[in-house]
């Protein structure tokens, strides 16, 4: 589960020490650009001691490494692949070949460590026209894809646009690239809102990723995490009634009825298939059941 | 593989380290400033002088100013700063 | 009858001090006050030797007492709060006697008990009258409210009011009144308006201290305090200011209006006010300069004494209808006795202050601190100093976890039930030491040097040299 997902930027200790600490489902140290080109030396090896060394039980750990055309994304690759990273995320994702030029390399080192090929997954970024416009083909690229990721600021440089609060120019983006995940069987996630005072904001921001059938938000500030969590999580009315559809279901199956249904409304499969996440997602957060009153 | 260039890694903010490094000829000379000093001093020169010998560095001059880097952290800086010297990076 | 006199020397000369005597100084002018340096200088070439300086708090501006203690002009010392640059030389050993640390609520009923006796008191004022009714709220070196400097001006023998503020007689909406007052003297300023007040105190954008006032802010929803009629009280650092944001937000939400702000006010406390959360700020001290502006045109923002606010043994004080107050610590041990005079080395570089007399008072006393600090763990077995007494410390919350005094059960229900991460303060020194390994205690002298002086009057910890 990755509601949340909150990048910190891969030389700085004192964020990455406390990283598991900030509330957020996943973490994203990152390589990129949050270094600068002198100190991507020092990033990578910080980074890798706090994966080696810290205990991050609860929040996942994702590395941003450089992109394919610098010299810098094998050297990530190797210093982080043996302490097993949860996700790679993969700047500057294009095309397909991009994922498999990544693809191959990881697999080489995969078998160089002794870990079964496909431990560590991918997680291309889309931030390019080309990307959008290539989406499913990278999300289908390779099995060892698990995500899409949407980059919204470099993407709006590439379009030529202003990047706006309201978003209306990433609308295509984020609808495309839900399409073409959703297609691919993997999950998808929304680009940070960047505005870190604007309280309201993040929370409008984050409804309308999830409405449109994002998996989560990723989030440059701590600040974010909260919202962004509880707007990803089951209401406790959406608990409740995925609940009711699963004993209706279950007591349509005693009677053997084939068809049955609830509060007025057909239930059919699709609608068993998201009770049983929401029922699934709530468990893992400890939201169980509401007590009858 | 020796020290060839004086290098440095890490910066002065709290909880970090910053490390120098030089090329020297009489075995290591390790000179350490901590914020922490009475609590984790052993510890923290015992640290430096681990990865020095990860590194196979015998001979240099290292001078720490740590400003109370946990260990994960410290010895990231000193690797960096050794592979720096090193020339390898 | 005039009680203006033409220098500060005159005033010392008039006042009848001697050798062996007590002087006492506020400190509203905190890091920017001229007035103990001017006057201890003229102490100085006067001859006069062997004092007792009573201080409400000391600031690295007052280093020159160090000369002074070193000349023997000043061997006693007494104080709430004293800042690195004094305190390291203490620490070293520089004083004979122990200075004596008291809270902000010990020290005026002390003083006026009789038991810690003022022969001068020298109050810096702002603004001033001709007869001696001064006040804090006016004049180009405006500090707000004078709270600590009531008991002083009510019992020292002879009190010296010193401005750089003149006005005409007489001063409307004094704070002290002329009753008081011996002497009036005039000088170019009493301090450095840079020093007084800060400009806009910030909260913090360190994702940890977020965390922890995000988790703080939750504590004190499920406590079962906030409601119609709360009561609060927080310091000026980073954490605990985002902690009152976060606060605000939930009592605006929930249409909650609170009765009362306390304390050291900062502009945060003044926006809780002005944005219905509160319908009372009480202040014994400002902290910035939309709390000084505040306090001058807001009837709704009242200035108290430091005996209103805090004295123990009183008929009452503020402090004990207080519901919750947030506070820092240095460490706090396994007992959850607090250190706020020294940092982890043995050094002195702080002092009580109103710590212990709100732990006490408030019905839910809350410390926010980090796991650990440049590698420091907080959670220690034993705090290097006993600041204010565990009984009186309901819960820590750090970005690790939120431990909860054993004493307070239902409270540590109510937070697990509310889905907060609770940890023993045990498992969480633990959990911290795992991360930054197991600091060596480190040695102190043998010679004492601060005695801890409990609310009750008790010697409650005593501060040793260090080596």
């Amino acid at each position: 589960m990755r509601r949340s997902m909150l990048f910190l930027p891969g030389n700085n200790p004192n964020m990455l020490i406390n990283g598991n600490c900030l509330g957020a489902d996943a973490v994203i140290f990152d390589l990129e650009d949050a270094v600068s080109p002198d100190e991507k030396d020092a990033a990578r090896i910080l980074v890798r001691n706090t994966m080696r060394y810290m205990d991050f039980r609860g929040c996942e750990i994702i590395v941003r490494i450089n992109s394919i055309d610098t010299p810098y994304w094998k050297k990530d690759i190797d210093a982080i692949l043996p302490y097993t990273p949860g996700l790679i995320l993969l700047p500057k994702t294009g095309t397909a070949a991009d994922v498999l030029a990544a693809d191959a390399y990881i697999t080489e080192v995969e078998e160089r460590l002794g870990l079964a090929n496909g431990t560590v997954g991918l997680m291309p970024l889309i931030e390019t026209a080309l990307g959008v416009e290539n989406a499913f083909a990278i999300a289908s690229a390779t099995k060892r894809i698990k995500a899409l990721f949407l980059g919204a600021e470099d993407l709006t440089a590439d379009l030529q646009c202003k990047r706006t609060k309201e978003g209306r120019e990433i609308e295509y983006a984020r609808t495309r690239l839900v399409m073409a995940a959703r297609a691919a069987g993997v999950e998808v996630y929304d680009t940070p809102f960047t505005d870190v005072n604007d309280d309201e904001g993040i929370e409008i921001d984050a409804s309308l990723a999830k409405s449109l059938g994002f998996s989560g938000k990723a989030s440059i500030s701590p600040r974010h995490v909260e919202v962004i969590n509880r707007v990803f999580s089951p209401t406790p009315a959406e608990i409740d009634y995925a609940y009711e559809v699963m004993e209706a279901i279950a007591l349509a199956k005693k009677q053997g009825k084939g068809a049955i249904a609830l509060r007025g409304k057909m239930i059919d499969a699709p609608i068993v298939m998201r009770a049983e996440r929401t029922i699934a997602m709530a468990e893992a957060l400890g939201l169980g059941r509401r007590e009858e009153v | 593989m020796e020290i060839l260039k004086r290098a440095s890694a890490g910066t002065m903010e709290s909880s970090d380290a910053y490390v120098e490094i030089e090329p020297a000829s009489n075995g290591l000379n390790i000179q350490l400033e901590s914020v922490v000093k009475g609590q984790f001093g052993e510890s923290i020169d015992r640290t430096i002088r681990q990865v020095l010998s990860e590194q196979g560095v015998e001979n240099a001059n290292v001078r720490v100013v740590d400003r109370g880097a946990l260990e994960c952290v410290l010895r990231a800086r000193v690797e960096t700063a050794v592979l720096r010297g090193k020339g390898e990076q | 009858m005039s009680k203006l006199v033409k220098s500060i020397r005159e005033a010392v000369i008039l006042s009848g001090l001697k050798d062996g005597m007590t002087v006492s100084f506020h400190h509203h002018l905190r890091n920017g006050d001229f007035v103990l340096n001017m006057v201890m200088a003229e102490i100085a070439e006067l001859g006069i030797k062997d004092l007792t300086v009573n201080a409400s708090s000391l600031f690295d501006i007052h280093a020159p007492l160090l000369n002074h203690i070193e000349n023997k002009v000043v061997t006693g010392l007494s104080a709430d709060y004293i800042s690195a640059g004094l305190g390291r030389a203490i620490s070293q050993g520089i004083m004979d006697k122990p200075v004596q640390f008291r809270t902000h609520g010990g020290r005026p009923k002390d003083i006026a008990t009789g038991k810690t006796p003022i022969d001068v008191a020298f109050i810096a004022a702002p603004a001033s009258d001709a007869m001696g009714n001064c006040s804090g709220k006016y004049g180009p070196s405006a500090c707000g409210s004078l709270g600590y400097a009531y008991a002083d001006a009510m019992y020292a023998k002879k009190v010296v009011v010193i401005t750089d503020n003149l006005v005409s007689y007489p001063l409307q909406d004094w704070s002290i009144s002329e009753s008081y007052v011996d002497y009036v003297v005039t000088v170019d300023a009493i301090g450095d308006p840079k020093g007084i007040v800060s400009g806009t105190t910030r909260i913090t954008r360190d994702p940890v201290g977020l965390i922890m006032a995000s988790h703080a802010a939750k504590v004190i929803e499920t406590s079962g305090l906030l409601k119609d009629g709360f009561s609060f009280q927080t310091g000026a650092g980073g954490a605990s200011l985002a902690a009152a944001k976060f606060l605000k937000e939930i009592m605006l939400q929930k249409g909650i209006q609170g009765s009362f702000g306390l304390g050291g006010i900062t502009g945060y406390m003044v926006d809780m006010l002005q944005a219905g959360c509160f319908r009372n700020l009480l202040d014994v001290q400002c902290f910035d300069l939309t709390a000084v502006e505040s306090l001058r045109n807001d009837p709704r923002h009242q200035e108290i004494s430091a005996m209103h606010y805090a004295a123990p043994g009183s008929r009452s004080a503020v402090v004990d209808s207080l519901d919750v107050v947030i506070l820092g610590a240095t460490e706090i041990d396994t007992g959850f006795n607090v250190n706020v005079h020294t940092d982890s080395n043995g050094v002195i570089m702080g002092g009580s202050g109103g710590h212990s007399d709100t732990a006490a008072g408030a019905k839910l006393s809350m410390i926010i601190a980090p796991m650990f600090r440049a590698r420091m763990p907080i959670v220690t077995d034993r705090v290097t100093c006993i600041s204010t007494p565990g009984k009186d410390i309901d819960v820590l919350v750090t970005q690790g976890g939120i431990a909860v005094n054993p004493a307070r059960v239902e409270l540590r229900e109510s937070l697990v039930a509310a889905g907060l991460p609770i940890v023993d303060i045990h498992e969480l020194k633990e959990k911290t030491e795992r991360i930054t390994g197991k600091p060596k205690r480190i040695p102190h002298g043998d010679k004492v040097v601060a005695e801890v002086i409990g609310r009750e009057g008790n010697l409650q910890d005593q501060i040793f040299s260090i080596l």
